[in-house]
């Protein structure tokens, strides 16, 4: 399916939750609501015609100092699906402010999120909801910020030995 | 094993076992059987592991964080050190997501280098993987020979990039440098020894008695699994899933090549095993139809008259002696070797926002000077327009993707990186579960984790 | 110089000529260095040469701690425990940049060089270092073992 199909079929299922819609340099990409974000998900996965069996990628952008973006919701979490039978993609995002850094968890739907999540949880500090497993993955316990964060400074260390220089 | 927090397991305070009745073993993250800094806490009765629990970050390095930093191009050595068995589609990765971003092309001879130098970074990746697990399971001169094969294709990269691992030779819009004199055959010679050795590989590993009690049917991981741990490249090929970036959505010139996809399907180590052993035979075709196709005549064309000293050249400038100087070849140093003007124009996009202009115009005239200034500046340099963009190419350990949002200032916003083996490491423990502690080490080498993509 | 001084100098410079070609290495393989590492220690370059060829996976076993790669903050501790479990004589070789200053990872995850962490004997800068320069540093840590007053 091209780019805009998958987008149109997607507005048809979810109508106003479908809050923004794109398809810069080609890429198809969806704003969904957070309440919506699982079923959406689950629809991508399980419709037929559009099987997006693969969870290529899970991440999260900080727009904390994006032009025109600094009043809005501070993140996005950003999911990008790829289907093996189909050979298409689509990018699903949802917002989230900073005091209710939080979405539900799409380890369900598929195993890797499970990882993928941590990871978001570890670098920009928002919450997954039903996470079985809510470490941090990359940084140590002791680590206390979020550091991809764009309020967090590049050098700010916190070593676990040797001087904190 | 809940009450000790894991400083105590990073610092080696505590008891060193759990109490329950099964034995808590922490391998790694300093493994002597282990090429990689990972650690496993795994859970055993008697020899078998029955649960296990993958703990990654020991080489988080803040690429993500670092390429926010400076400008575009400056992130391109950072991500030389992602996979660093094969920095060299790494390199191109990112500059073709940024391209995208961008939304420029790139010339037909530099779409070719790409692929053939890919490919030949893609072979050093499985020589390096595959000689490395050997050893583990005690097979030193399948480490030696495929070391020695891996040298003859570095000195290959060497001649190209100048340098033999981190090689910074990617750049938004081109590649540093065109090609050097005489690659072609130098290439040929390469592949010759390299072909050599992986025939000698075969005998030596292929139908092994001892090789095979280990990786067959060992570490397997089904279809459905793979899938939904998201895994691509050689794992998921070896369940018999022929998903290959380079086919699916082909990018550089590997629409105009011929090649097939190995597939296995047993989903072991083995396989894994099989499938980049027939992968490098496939990377070299790829490599040589890349170089046979590729467009732009001549490498390194001649120019009329005597080349001058940069500083020479510059001094003339100065003094407005400008008349015809743009046609005075300049006598590069070694380092800029095939950057000087024809070579320029065949492997870099025209666009002057985006690709630093060749360096006889930057020394001989002042729109050149400014060109380059203009590009090098703080606060100028490239400047995509609003927007994301998710570029995805075939890594050495499967789908690497480059997501890039760009604030239309000249650093980039956020740089994120798939990294192709993060999903296996992931579902390691799927893996191993059930399986014997020596059957970890053959496993996690055929997962063929790359610390610096892992961890980032 | 009494007579004992002379035994005991000469008796120092025998054992530094022995301790100097029998470098058991344990090196502790972090990250993108470990590549050239590998190059070094393989055929080409062979280290064996100088009598360091032969790497002990065993911290107890080593006398050289070769710190091949970035040591980030989450592997400082398993660094020093590492070299703690090492005996006397030991020495350290901060093997590429990362090791010798951090490198240009001047960010929150990296240790700004490991001699905050542990005493280093011989730094072999490089991003990563080529093969010929790793020998060049192998070669003055041997010139350092030879000449350096021997505890034994």
């Amino acid at each position: 399916m091209q780019g805009g199909q998958i987008v149109q079929r997607l507005r048809d299922r979810f109508g106003g939750a479908v809050l923004e819609t794109h398809e810069h340099r080609g890429d198809a990409t969806l704003v969904v609501e957070r309440a919506m974000l699982i079923d959406t998900l689950a629809f991508c996965r399980d419709e037929a015609a559009l099987a997006f069996d693969v969870l290529m990628d899970l991440t999260a952008v900080d727009y904390l100092k994006y032009p025109g973006r600094e009043d809005g919701p501070r993140f996005e979490v950003v999911y990008h699906l790829y289907s093996l039978g189909h050979n298409h993609r689509v990018r699903v995002k949802t917002r989230v402010d900073e005091d209710d850094a939080q979405v539900p968890t799409a380890v369900d739907l598929w195993p890797i999120a499970n990882w993928f999540e941590r990871e978001v949880w570890d670098m920009f500090g928002v919450r997954f909801a039903g996470h079985p497993d809510p470490r941090r993955l990359l940084m140590y316990e002791e680590f206390v910020g979020h550091p991809l964060r764009k309020d967090y400074p590049i050098n700010r260390r916190q070593p676990l030995i040797g001087p904190s220089a | 094993m809940a009450e000790r927090t894991r400083r105590q397991i990073l610092l080696g305070e505590g008891s060193g076992t759990g109490s329950g009745g099964n034995l808590q073993v922490g391998v790694g993250p300093a493994h002597p059987a282990m090429h990689g800094i990972i650690r496993i806490e795994a859970e055993l009765d008697g020899e078998t592991i029955v649960g296990a629990d993958v703990e990654i970050g020991y080489l988080h390095r803040a690429f993500e964080k670092d390429c926010e930093v400076g400008g575009y191009n400056n992130a391109i050595p950072y991500t030389d050190r992602l996979n660093y068995v094969s920095p060299l589609i790494n390199n191109f990765a990112y500059a073709s997501a940024v391209e995208k971003l961008l939304g420029i092309e790139v010339t037909e001879r530099c779409k070719f280098i790409r692929t053939a130098m890919a490919e030949i970074s893609r072979i050093c990746d499985h020589l390096t993987c595959v000689g490395a697990s050997a050893m583990e399971l005690g097979a030193f001169t399948v480490f030696l020979y495929m070391i020695k094969a891996r040298e003859f294709l570095w000195e290959l990269v060497e001649d190209v990039t100048g340098a033999r691992l981190t090689i910074s030779y990617g750049r938004v819009g081109g590649v540093k440098a065109d090609l050097p004199d005489g690659f072609a055959a130098k290439m040929t010679n390469a592949f010759k020894e390299t072909r050599e050795v992986l025939d000698e590989v075969h005998r030596l590993l292929t139908g092994n008695r001892i090789f095979m009690d280990r990786m067959v049917g060992v570490g397997v991981l089904s279809r459905e699994e793979t899938i939904g741990y998201a895994i691509t490249g050689p794992l998921l090929r070896a369940v018999g899933v022929g998903y290959d970036v380079r086919r699916a959505q082909p990018h550089w010139a590997y629409d105009r090549v011929e090649f097939e996809i190995p597939i296995q399907k047993d989903g072991d180590n083995y396989s894994r095993y099989l499938v980049r052993m027939a992968e490098m035979e496939q990377s070299m075709r790829i490599a040589e139809q890349a170089l046979a196709l590729m467009p732009g005549g001549p490498v390194n064309v001649d120019f009329e008259g005597r080349p001058i000293d940069p500083a020479a050249y510059v001094d003339q400038g100065k003094q407005g002696k400008t008349e015809g100087l743009l046609l005075v070849p300049i006598r590069l140093s070694p380092n800029l070797q095939g950057q000087n003007r024809g070579a320029w124009d065949r492997v870099n996009a025209h666009d002057k926002r985006v690709v630093l202009p060749p360096k006889e115009t930057t020394y001989g005239s002042i729109e050149g000077l400014m060109n380059h200034f203009m590009l090098i500046m703080e606060g100028y340099g490239i400047q995509p327009p609003l927007g994301e963009a998710y570029f995805a190419s075939e890594g050495a350990n499967g789908e690497l993707g480059f997501y890039v949002v760009s604030d239309g200032s000249d650093r980039p916003y956020r740089v994120r990186c798939r990294p192709p083996c993060l999903p296996p490491m992931a579902a390691l423990h799927r893996m191993i579960e059930g399986e014997m502690v020596a059957d970890l080490i053959p496993t996690f080498g055929s997962v063929n984790m790359i610390g610096g993509e892992l961890d980032r | 110089m009494g007579v004992g001084s002379f035994f005991t100098s000469k008796l120092d410079e025998a054992i530094g000529w022995a301790r100097k070609y029998s470098i058991f290495q344990y090196p502790f393989v972090t990250a993108c260095c470990g590549m050239e590492y590998m190059a070094t220690a393989c055929s080409h370059y062979d280290i064996d040469r100088f009598g360091a060829g032969l790497p002990r996976f065993s911290p107890r076993q080593a006398d050289v701690l070769f710190v091949v790669g970035t040591i980030s903050h989450k592997m400082a501790p398993v660094l020093k425990r590492v070299y703690d479990q090492m005996t006397e004589p030991k020495w350290v070789v901060a093997f590429g940049v990362c090791t010798c200053t951090g490198g240009f990872y001047d960010n929150y995850a990296t240790v700004q060089g490991i001699d905050t962490i542990i005493p280093v004997d011989i730094y072999i800068p490089g991003c990563p270092p080529r093969p010929e320069s790793v020998i060049d540093g192998l070669m003055k840590l041997q010139d350092r073992i030879a000449t350096q007053t021997q505890r034994y």
